[in-house]
């Protein structure tokens, strides 16, 4: 009785979407106020007003936490949240195509794949021409795509039906082949590469406004594409022979899912290095609260993804400060042990 | 409606389906049958377009499966799957929503009166209303799968497909679905095309059948036509029988196990051992159940009975609820009246008569007691008035051997006719008519075998089996007729 009056309660979805909207924002406040130099909430809202609104006069504007906030703070929370965000709304998509609650891009090995896209592109010093900055995501997400084809072909060449245990496990073989092949290329450079090893780990720090420029187009893409197929999704996540006798068109949602998730990992990766578990937990926790309905799923996911992921950043440069842990160590810190339970929980129920 | 062209196809390599063409009207109920690997499922995948073909054609109203697009085929013709993945916990309503996918209009797709209306509606039908708002997960695996029918329901299809839809369901609910089926199929002209498992379901439901053999058709017709004995012995390589069903004139298939110990079952027969006469009970123990046909007072008509009862009971016997008193009675002396043949008799149960025929592949045990107190000339019988008396010439015959339904029959005719041709040269009269009595007004008999050994197909009088029936009773009856009469004289 009790459990079914919670359920209800929460299935209220404006409710949902009224409490996600506040952790967000709340996460965004911490985020750009809390440091060594500490900002008040309201002198945060008046400078990023001030901002927004050039013409309306807010008193009291402090050059210095003005330029703490718009040059420092609030680029770094942006970027957490919209990479916390790309890589949620992938997860959750990952995880209703492939109807396997363990998936995620790091999981399944895509964020490895993205990793090595981008390693490349640095090791060799390509460029795409007229690509400019967009060179390093671009890599990034082709070889994400590369990688989530040749992970489902490898599950489905091992077992038709593709058990969630079996795409993990290819997951596992991919992301340590290609760590291989990245830490290879990082031997071969020496020096130069050394700094690699801090983004793979996965940072959103001292990024800056340029970063942002890069994954938001991608970030839009992406989630546009998996927002309009949520309804494919739920149709898909009671398996591809259901959705298309549902009629379901599932060759090409399936494609446009793979691609938009790709697209998400891999932009992610190109701008903060691999972050994992975010794209596990975020939709976990969210499907637990609100249920599985795609079409609410992705857009709680995005934003609880954000939030988590500003958090998370704001741990990882406080606990031990001055010093700073790389964002992916509290993720997966999280992470892992959440991914334990879910495998636990699966395993009991089979 | 659906009209299926030579098709063939399956899975790489070999094609799994050869050549296969058959036609469903709108409004059928056709029922797909094979056994395991007979390409049932591989048709039924390719209906739904799931699996390419690589010959032939299909073609549903009037248009080639092919030229669909997903949406149009999914309002038309709707797929209920024999299991359902569901990995995640959604709702039953969300659940069945899904299935007015294809009918949603427009980028947005939005949800509108029609489709909230069908959902409730097929929630209805399929009684899971009350339950909507739980997660299917925690369904049973009956309540999941009405859930996926109303989910298949709710596409509004006019062609349902369905992939042994009872597997798994209890038999109410087996019943329940091919009920709703049925009067859907009959009602609302929805055409339905499922896979069967159990042949007497398809033969009890079904307008007509397929039976699949190696991928090929066997034959495509009305279920009295496809549910032979020969033919399914042959096609699913087992032993069965066919019987009718005892409300429905529809076929019904039963399995035939095999004997591990049949040679040491084989030695038990029926034979003066196994009868015991106690002072008012005569008490026959089979060592092995015996197939029966009866006119009893307990396990009357055809079954299978261990234990035969002859009770003397006195002639001023209450018998307006003899058949209850009996069964308490069959229990009081430790039998139990579900495997118990049992007879009532005004007669001396130490006057009985009986003889055990051997012949060389099968023999004969019949068991007598015969008083003429009411005989009655059958010819003339609508002159005596109608009245229940205990039986007073219960015959019994075992038979060590296999006899068939006929021979059952023939064997009551034959001793009836020795029966009668006994009391004849007795000269029983009729004592209302005057006439030559044919038998007593309550007469029982009861013909049982061990269904062991040789086969007797007939026993009419001049077979051999009907030639020791008629001696055998004629020689009993008239010694049992005899042994009662001398005793009144005496």
């Amino acid at each position: 009785m009790q459990k079914q009056y919670i359920r209800t309660y929460l299935n209220n979805k404006l409710l949902a979407y009224v409490t996600v909207a506040a952790f967000l924002l709340c996460a965004m406040l911490m985020g750009i106020s809390i440091g060594t130099v500490s900002i008040h909430p309201t002198t945060i809202i008046r400078v990023i007003g001030a901002e927004i609104f050039p013409f309306v006069s807010f008193d009291n504007t402090d050059s210095m936490h003005a330029n703490i906030i718009m040059n420092i703070r609030l680029p770094r929370v942006l970027l957490a949240g919209l990479v916390g965000a790309s890589l949620a709304i992938a997860g959750a998509a990952f995880q209703g195509l492939l109807r396997n609650p363990l998936a995620d891009p790091y999981t399944i090995g895509v964020s490895s794949g993205a990793s090595l896209g981008a390693v490349l592109t640095l090791f060799f010093g390509l460029s795409i021409p007229f690509a400019g900055m967009f060179t390093l995501p671009l890599f990034s997400i082709l070889f994400a795509l590369l990688t989530i084809f040749a992970v489902l072909l490898f599950a489905r060449n091992i077992e038709r039906s593709m058990k969630v245990e079996t795409i993990i496990l290819t997951g596992i073989i991919f992301s340590s082949f290609l760590g291989a092949l990245i830490s290879l290329m990082i031997a071969l450079t020496g020096e130069e590469l050394r700094q690699i090893i801090g983004w793979l780990l996965g940072s959103v720090s001292m990024r800056g406004w340029a970063y942002i420029n890069i994954i938001l187009p991608f970030f839009v893409i992406g989630a546009v594409l998996l927002l309009v197929n949520s309804k494919e999704l739920n149709a898909m996540s009671f398996g591809e022979d259901k959705a298309r006798h549902i009629g379901v068109d599932v060759q090409k949602r399936k494609m446009m899912v793979l691609i938009a998730g790709s697209i998400l990992t891999g932009a992610a990766v190109a701008v903060s290095g691999t972050v994992g578990f975010v794209g596990l937990v975020i939709p976990h926790l969210t499907r637990m609260l609100w249920g599985t309905d795609h079409r609410h799923l992705l857009p709680l996911s995005i934003m609880v993804g954000a939030g988590f992921l500003i958090i998370a950043d704001l741990v990882s440069r406080t606990i031990i400060a001055p010093a700073e842990l790389p964002i992916g160590v509290i993720t997966a810190l999280i992470g892992a042990p959440v991914f334990g339970v879910i495998l636990m929980k699966r395993r009991n129920k089979l | 409606m659906l009209k299926v062209q030579q098709i063939t196809g399956g899975y790489a390599g070999a094609p799994v389906v050869k050549n296969i063409s058959f036609e469903v009207e709108k409004g059928e109920l056709f029922g797909i049958l094979g056994p395991n690997g007979s390409g049932k499922t591989t048709i039924l995948k390719m209906l739904s377009g799931i699996l390419p073909h690589t010959s032939g054609d299909i073609v549903i109203k009037g248009k080639n499966l092919s030229e669909y697009t997903p949406k149009e085929l999914a309002k038309i013709m709707a797929v209920l799957p024999q299991h359902s993945s569901q990995a995640f916990a959604y709702t039953v309503k969300e659940t069945v929503s899904l299935g007015r996918y294809a009918h949603q209009k427009g980028w947005f797709q939005s949800w509108s009166g029609k489709d909230e209306e069908a959902v409730n509606r097929v929630m209805e039908q399929t009684g899971i209303s009350r339950f909507q708002d739980a997660d299917i997960q925690q369904l049973s695996g009956g309540e999941r799968q009405r859930v996926f029918l109303a989910q298949a329901l709710a596409q509004e299809p006019e062609i349902l497909l369905l992939d042994e839809p009872t597997n798994h369901l209890d038999l109410s609910y087996q019943k329940e679905l091919l009920d709703l089926l049925s009067v859907w199929s009959k009602d609302c002209g929805l055409t339905v095309i499922s896979i069967f498992h159990d042949l007497n379901l398809a033969g009890l439901y079904c307008d007509r059948l397929l039976l699949l053999e190696n991928g090929e058709v066997n034959i495509n017709h009305v279920p009295n036509e496809v549910l032979k004995e020969g033919r399914i012995r042959e096609v699913y390589r087992t032993k069965i029988e066919k019987l009718p069903h005892p409300r429905v004139a529809a076929p019904q298939m039963v399995l035939v196990p095999e004997r591990s110990q049949a040679e040491s079952l084989l030695e038990k027969r029926i034979d003066p051992a196994s009868m015991e006469v106690k002072e008012d009970l005569l008490v026959l123990r089979s060592p092995l159940p015996l197939k029966t046909m009866s006119s009893g007072v307990t396990g009357s008509g055809t079954g299978w009975n261990r234990i035969f009862l002859n009770r003397h009971v006195s002639k001023n016997y209450d018998c307006s609820d003899h058949r209850s008193e009996m069964a308490e009675f069959v229990r009081e002396i430790g039998f139990e009246p579900g495997e118990t043949v049992g007879m009532m008799t005004a007669v001396y149960i130490e006057d009985y008569s009986s003889r055990l025929y051997e012949e060389d592949t099968f023999s004969v045990y019949v068991v007598v007691t015969a008083g003429v107190g009411n005989a009655v000339d059958a010819s003339k019988s609508d002159e005596h008035s109608y009245h229940l008396t205990p039986g007073t010439i219960n015959t019994w015959i075992f038979v060590n051997g296999y006899l068939t339904e006929a021979a059952f029959i023939q064997s009551i005719m034959t001793a009836t006719e020795a029966k009668t041709r006994a009391l004849f040269d007795q000269n029983v009269n009729d004592a209302v008519t005057g006439t030559i009595a044919t038998g007593t007004s309550t007469d029982s008999i009861l013909i049982a075998a061990t269904q062991q050994g040789e086969s007797l197909e007939y026993a009419g009088t001049i077979t051999p089996l009907g030639k020791v029936i008629g001696k055998g009773v004629y020689e009993c009856t008239v010694e049992a007729i005899k042994k009662s009469q001398s005793r009144i004289k005496g």
